[in-house]
């Protein structure tokens, strides 16, 4: 089964991505910040992370630099899901170890994509008409 | 929408672009349609078809334009790209050594997506190709899209789909929400607005032609002699590229399937029959701008 932690501090973000995850066969567990999502992490590694940057406690990017560094945290795939949509942000998520970003406001088709493109969804045939 | 209208405007796309509807895409008249209407200020579909009759040849070229844009995205199915790195561009290495030049046509090119992939691709490919002289030429009906192309403008979203954040942000300048190609990838693609229908041979000989969910819209005859005529436009080893709802078997000899790799064909040799003359249809209206 794959697994996919959803982090964000927004309830209705986590509400929309489990749903959006759920159709993609994902099973899901949800973080508020990202102390919580370590600890999730070092109790079962996920799959996949979809990780907000800016959270209370501990923010995306710091939890990535110590999921990174924990026994079998370079395994799950790390997709950043945050309004913080400058270069200079994506540019740190990437070099810290992230897969993929997306910008938000996101949609279904979005999250598809971005987790086609790390590996984790198979391409799905589409007809143009 | 009155079938009367209906029957209008089928006639009418048929004629000016090819494009051949079938009797149930109301759906797809409408949601095109529809927003076009209140651009021009009309209240809807009925009015519009009144204005087209009246002979206004800029709404009719408007509606063949919203009729036949497709939505596309970066390195759209994936697999096509994936031929193009592992198996085009292996193979042309070898077989145009002696000149190296690749010539390279995306004939339903929209919105640049899909040149500013290959041409992404060809970066990507590094040293390996130092010292080629690669065209990309990315030809569309529409005037409006090419205009985007050419102008490698992208929103947030459609560099959301398709398109790995790596390439973005090694190929991309952000200008707030708005996203653009480089100016060295731009320089790769040069752009011609172009019908299918009509002669293409100005345009002389490709070793590629990547020919994607474009002639879907034709019907049965349409393809055959359009197959043709690109067959003629061809390098007699090139490779040709179609979508994944597309084939030539069953339709003409003039292509066959290459083995193991889907939507990718190979000139047979054969000469097309049913291609003789330039332009796909006896009877073509003139398109006023075009």
């Amino acid at each position: 089964m794959k697994t996919c932690l959803v982090v964000d501090d927004s309830t209705v973000v986590r509400k929309i991505a489990r749903r959006i995850l759920e159709e993609m066969d994902f099973q899901i567990t949800e973080a508020e910040d990202g102390e919580q999502a370590l600890e999730a992490c070092k109790n079962a590694m996920p799959t996949a992370v979809l990780l907000d940057w800016n959270m209370p406690v501990m923010d995306g990017y710091e939890f990535l630099g110590h999921l990174r560094r924990l026994p079998g945290g370079d395994v799950p795939k790390v997709v950043f899901c945050t309004t913080e949509n400058g270069m200079d942000h994506i540019s740190r998520a990437l070099h810290a170890g992230a897969n993929e970003y997306i910008m938000k406001p996101f949609d279904k088709d979005i999250v598809a994509a971005k987790f086609q493109e790390v590996g984790l969804v198979a391409l799905s045939e589409e007809s143009p008409i | 929408m009155t079938p009367p209208d209906y029957e209008y405007l089928r006639k009418i796309l048929k004629d000016h672009s090819g494009l051949d509807l079938s009797a149930d895409k109301q759906y797809l008249i409408e949601s095109r349609l529809l927003p076009l209407s209140r651009k021009c200020g009309l209240p809807g579909i009925g009015e519009l078809v009144q204005k087209m009759k009246g002979g206004s040849s800029s709404i009719i070229a408007q509606v063949v334009e919203a009729m036949t844009t497709n939505e596309t995205f970066f390195f759209r199915d994936k697999v096509p790209f994936e031929h193009f790195r592992d198996t085009i561009i292996p193979e042309m290495l070898k077989a145009r050594a002696a000149r190296k030049s690749i010539r390279i046509w995306c004939a339903a090119g929209s919105t640049g997506q899909e040149p500013y992939s290959l041409a992404m691709s060809l970066k990507e490919m590094g040293a390996t190709l130092a010292g080629w002289r690669v065209e990309i030429i990315a030809t569309d009906l529409s005037t409006e899209v090419l205009e985007k192309s050419k102008s490698g403008v992208y929103s947030q979203f459609e560099v959301q789909r398709g398109l790995p954040i790596q390439l973005l942000v090694k190929y991309f300048k952000q200008n707030g929400e708005l996203w653009q190609i480089n100016p060295e990838l731009r320089a790769m693609v040069q752009h011609r607005q172009l019908n299918l229908l009509h002669d293409f041979s100005q345009l002389g000989t490709f070793d590629v032609i990547f020919c994607r969910n474009v002639l879907i819209y034709f019907d049965q005859e349409t393809k055959i002699n359009i197959f043709g005529r690109l067959a003629r436009a061809m390098e007699g080893d090139g490779f040709l590229v179609l979508g994944a709802a597309e084939t030539v078997v069953g339709l003409t000899d003039v292509f066959k399937p290459f083995p193991d790799k889907r939507g990718l064909y190979r000139p047979s040799g054969a000469r097309a029959a049913s291609a003789q003359g330039g332009a796909a249809m006896p009877k073509i209206a003139a398109m006023a701008g075009r």
